[in-house]
């Protein structure tokens, strides 16, 4: 199986996922031609043209705004917002619009949308362009939060977010992009949107940890190995909801919680 | 026989905004004088004054742009090709005025009292970029959001009856996209308040061009719904940026309300310093049209054919500004590097319980 990054495992996904729907959108600031700041939507235009793969004028709002009306007209949008830090413009669409949809029309109406956006910092980026802003959007009833912590994640886990019915916020970790390998298949498959990732066994300590800061528990880990302190980490993947039964069965066994964030 | 028709739309859609496509302009490509009342405005210093900002601003983006290239800053937006528009509207406030930049304005903010140093702090996250001698917020990384919030200093100096004073900000064509711009313009005119919003039209954000921003034909006839005069200039030529802005000001410190400014301008070169690359979305040929409309060249040619300007004069003055802005680089430089209890200790006026202990902990970290 071959390698590839974290961000090539997500364009790959975002391409099977516009392969599979033809209602599949994707769109936002420079994403067509340009293939995205990152390159994360890169050749996705040519491949599947600019009706359906497009850049929008500079507006965070009309982007997540215009998401909406795609949704309820049958559009299946995956907008990108190009840095976390600029999504507070459209902060009312996510959380007094689009999370709120399916509950004021009893279910006849949803907002299958997937909001892509980079965040997190250790890049030396210029300023809201390195922060960690998902606390915002956690606890928003009927949004999902997800973010990967490795490639293979990130394709499985942009799939099943694009094909879920209901708004995703989908945080890719900006230091991840091209710092992480792994392995990822070619073809589809998925990563369940609200169950945690047990990455490594241990009996004495649970640390819990998401995107950039998996890795840092691998690590604090080895050296804790070396006291003899077996620690178990959890990465949770879906920020919202938790996955409580994972976390749960682990404290049970370990006694001992360390969050990492 | 056809059916009456009360309105034709097609019609309207065709001509809305022809009003506004028509750039104020004094100096053509070829340095040749188009509008000689406006020209007899200038005395010959102010025109060699504008000609000297256009080069120290030229200069300041090479030097800058390689320190860039060595690594010695963070984020830089190039302003090459934006010298018109920059020092022309820049040149035309008075320091009582207050200033709302963004990220591709460090030149005018420079102007208005801030330092080179204190900019390269600034580009490198250090908080004493911010603290500058000038009455201006610091650059705007999100975009629009200083239009909206220049309203509202136009509303606070108007409620405080300074007098001669207006609010300005500047904001790309990019930024005209965005919500906060129109509230921004609309707030001002509501309030009748002393605002200037100007809007660097240099063709790009980032790889989207111009013609996509916007149906509208241009972007001053946006001003039209908020019901604010709106003008576009030349912006590769100095003299009428100038010239429009300080009519501008005069209008709006005189009580009449805001003004909304488009300047026709450029980026030459990438977006940012940060590894844009401009040929996977515009050729050459499109560029090459631009280049033909530097700033410098009309002014240059203008002033050497009456003497009084030369080449070398002018790569004299380039490169002391180079040296200026090493030395600038340097004393940036020596600047301590900012300690974690410095940024715990101003988030709040009085620190939190919990920002107590984490200072005290980094406090004995530091001490080491
Ligand atoms: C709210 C917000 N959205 C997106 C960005 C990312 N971004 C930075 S510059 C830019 C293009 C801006 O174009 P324009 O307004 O024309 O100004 P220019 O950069 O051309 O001076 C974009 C999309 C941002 N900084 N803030
Ligand atoms: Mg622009």
């Amino acid at each position: 199986m071959a390698k590839k990054t974290y961000i090539k495992a997500i364009t790959e996904g975002i391409d099977i996922a516009l392969a599979e729907d033809p209602k599949t959108l994707v769109f936002g600031e420079d994403v067509g031609k340009n293939g995205g700041v990152f390159r994360a939507t890169n050749g996705l235009q040519k491949k599947y043209g600019a009706d359906r793969v497009f850049s929008t004028p500079l507006a965070e709002s009309g982007i997540l705004g215009m998401s909406i009306g795609l949704a309820v007209t049958g559009w299946r949008p995956v907008p990108e917002i190009q840095f976390s830090g600029f999504i507070f413009e459209a902060l009312d669409s996510i959380v007094a619009q689009m999370s709120r949809i399916r509950f004021q029309y009893n279910g006849t109406k949803n907002a299958p949308i997937t909001i892509r956006t980079p965040y997190g910092g250790g890049t030396h980026t210029a300023e809201l362009h390195g922060d960690d802003f998902e606390n915002f959007f956690v606890g928003v009833p009927g949004l999902r939060v997800v973010t990967p912590s490795s490639a293979y994640d990130a394709k499985g886990l942009i799939i099943s977010a694009i094909e879920n019915n209901d708004p995703v916020v989908f945080l890719e970790n900006l230091r991840l992009y091209r710092s992480v390998k792994g392995e990822v298949p070619d073809d589809k498959y998925t990563v369940p949107l609200d169950k945690a990732n047990v990455v490594q066994e241990g009996k004495d300590v649970t640390i819990i940890a998401y995107g950039g800061e998996v890795s840092e528990a691998q690590k604090a880990a080895e050296k804790l190995a070396k006291d003899n302190i077996s620690a178990e980490i959890i990465d949770l993947r879906s920020l919202y909801p938790l996955d409580t039964d994972t976390i749960f069965e682990s404290v049970k066994k370990t006694h001992h919680v360390v969050i990492v964030q | 026989m056809a059916e009456a028709k009360a309105v034709d739309f097609a019609k309207i859609k065709a001509e809305e905004g022809a009003a506004f496509a028509k750039p104020v302009r004094i100096l053509d490509n070829d340095g040749k004088v188009v509008n000689k009342d406006l020209m007899a405005n200038f005395t010959d210093d102010q025109l060699v004054d504008l000609m000297k900002k256009m080069v120290w601003e030229r200069a300041l983006h090479e030097q800058t742009m390689s320190f860039s290239q060595q690594g010695r800053l963070g984020f830089y937006a190039p302003t090459w090709g934006e010298e018109a528009s920059e020092m022309g509207t820049a040149s035309a406030f008075k320091k009582q005025d207050f200033l709302f930049p963004a990220y591709r304005d460090l030149p005018q903010l420079i102007q208005h009292g801030a330092t080179v140093a204190q900019m390269y702090l600034w580009s490198k996250g250090h908080v004493k970029g911010n603290l500058f001698d000038a009455r201006a917020l610091r650059p705007q990384i999100i975009i629009g959001a200083q239009m909206v919030e220049m309203a509202g200093a136009a509303l606070g100096i108007k409620k405080n009856k300074e007098k001669d004073t207006v609010a300005y900000a500047y904001t790309g064509e990019g930024g005209s996209s965005q919500g906060d711009t129109y509230e921004g313009m609309n707030f001002a005119g509501a309030f009748q308040s002393p605002a200037v919003f100007i809007i660097q039209n240099n063709g790009w954000a980032i790889s989207y061009p111009r013609k996509k921003q916007t149906h509208a034909q241009t972007i001053a006839q946006k001003g039209v719904a908020a019901g604010i005069p709106a003008v576009q200039v030349d912006g590769m030529d100095v003299l009428a940026c100038y010239e429009v802005a300080k009519e501008a000001r005069e209008f709006a410190a005189a009580g009449n309300g805001p003004v909304l400014i488009e300047t026709l301008t450029y980026r030459f070169g990438a977006h940012s310093s940060a590894g844009d690359d401009p040929s996977r979305y515009r050729t050459k040929e499109e560029e090459k049209p631009w280049f033909d409309k530097d700033p410098l060249i009309r002014l240059r040619k203008y002033l050497t054919e009456k003497g009084l300007w030369s080449e070398d004069e002018e790569k004299k003055y380039a490169d002391e500004c180079k040296d200026d802005f090493k030395k600038a680089m340097k004393e940036a430089d020596a600047v301590e590097p900012e300690k974690v209890t410095d940024m715990l200790k101003r988030t709040f006026e009085v620190p939190t319980p919990d920002i107590k202990e984490q200072i005290k902990k980094y406090e004995a970290k530091e001490s080491k």
